[in-house]
């Protein structure tokens, strides 16, 4: 049993237990440090898989960006220190119970499955071929992909812009105008 | 069973992850932590990808392509559903979901 089989099974706990906890804390902002904790095992097992691309995107967009975003809404929408509501029991037991069905079930065909493995300690891909294959037109090329993604990234970005604006109060009537627009700045917040 | 990590390990690594997932989205009622269920769902599913693209077609890059699109569309999503969440708690000073009936202002 090398260092490398310990490393793996180190990443492979922490994810688990960190995502248990993350779905089982009543306290919300403790719920978010846990799904850091996840996403950041996620990203060691990607480096572990020699696919360091892929874990330095996981790194930027998960830990960076999403679970910042995360913490900055649990900070807009809930009152600090307050504790979740317990769940009813009933509901508790049945989804645990839907959850450990599934998942017996699924590895249940896994095991029946007999995956062929090419090779075991294959390199990872190097950024130059992901480039290459990103921005390639011919066959194996991602350029439309990359380029629908972008388009989409764009349109949700003024999605959020236009869902999350703040409604300004109505206009006031026209002789009221001037003398309020000095202090309408602070009125609209 | 052997123990030096391989397929099954991972496979068997994301199942459990996407299961921790949908039992946190089945006894969440806080749209926030429903949010943060999804993301562990997504994740998983991109750990299965990684997995198959590196143990049964090392050499291809299509495993790679599909988890950084999945990685680019989960965050364009999760920004979108913390823009309704933020627009759903201006108008009902919560984020429950038992509480969101009316989905009209």
């Amino acid at each position: 049993m090398g260092a490398s089989t310990i490393i793996f099974y180190l990443l492979a706990a922490i994810t688990l237990g960190s995502a248990l906890l993350s779905v089982s804390t009543r306290n919300i902002f403790r719920a978010a440090i846990y799904l850091l904790f996840t996403l950041i095992g996620i990203a060691g097992i990607y480096f572990w898989m020699a696919y360091d691309f892929i874990a330095a995107v996981q790194i930027i967009v998960y830990a960076g960006g999403i679970s910042v975003l995360i913490i900055f809404s649990i900070f807009l929408t809930q009152q600090a220190g307050e504790l979740l509501p317990v769940q009813h029991t009933r509901r508790k037991l049945f989804s645990f119970l839907a959850a450990v069905i599934a998942f017996i079930l699924i590895i249940m065909q896994l095991i029946d499955y007999a995956f062929v493995p090419v090779g075991q300690g294959s390199e990872g891909p190097t950024v130059m071929e992901i480039g290459q294959a990103m921005m390639g037109l011919g066959v194996g090329g991602y350029a439309l992909a990359f380029e629908v993604i972008s388009i989409l990234l764009l349109a949700a970005m003024v999605a959020c812009i236009v869902i999350a604006i703040r409604q300004k109060p109505d206009p006031l009537p026209a002789e009221e105008t001037d003398t309020i627009t000095i202090e309408s700045g602070n009125t609209w917040n | 069973m052997e123990l030096t990590p391989g397929l099954y390990h991972m496979l068997f690594l994301s199942s459990a992850l996407f299961f921790i997932g949908v039992y946190g989205f089945f006894t969440r009622r806080n749209l926030v932590t429903m949010l943060m269920s999804i993301e562990l769902i997504l994740n998983s599913v991109n750990l299965n990808f990684i997995a198959f693209n590196k143990y049964l077609w090392p050499g291809q890059l299509d495993g790679l392509f599909f988890t950084l699109f999945i990685i680019a569309i989960a965050a364009a999503e999760a920004a979108v559903a913390i823009a309704i969440i933020i627009n759903l708690y201006r108008c009902h000073k919560s984020v429950d979901v038992e509480e969101a009936r009316n989905l009209k202002y």
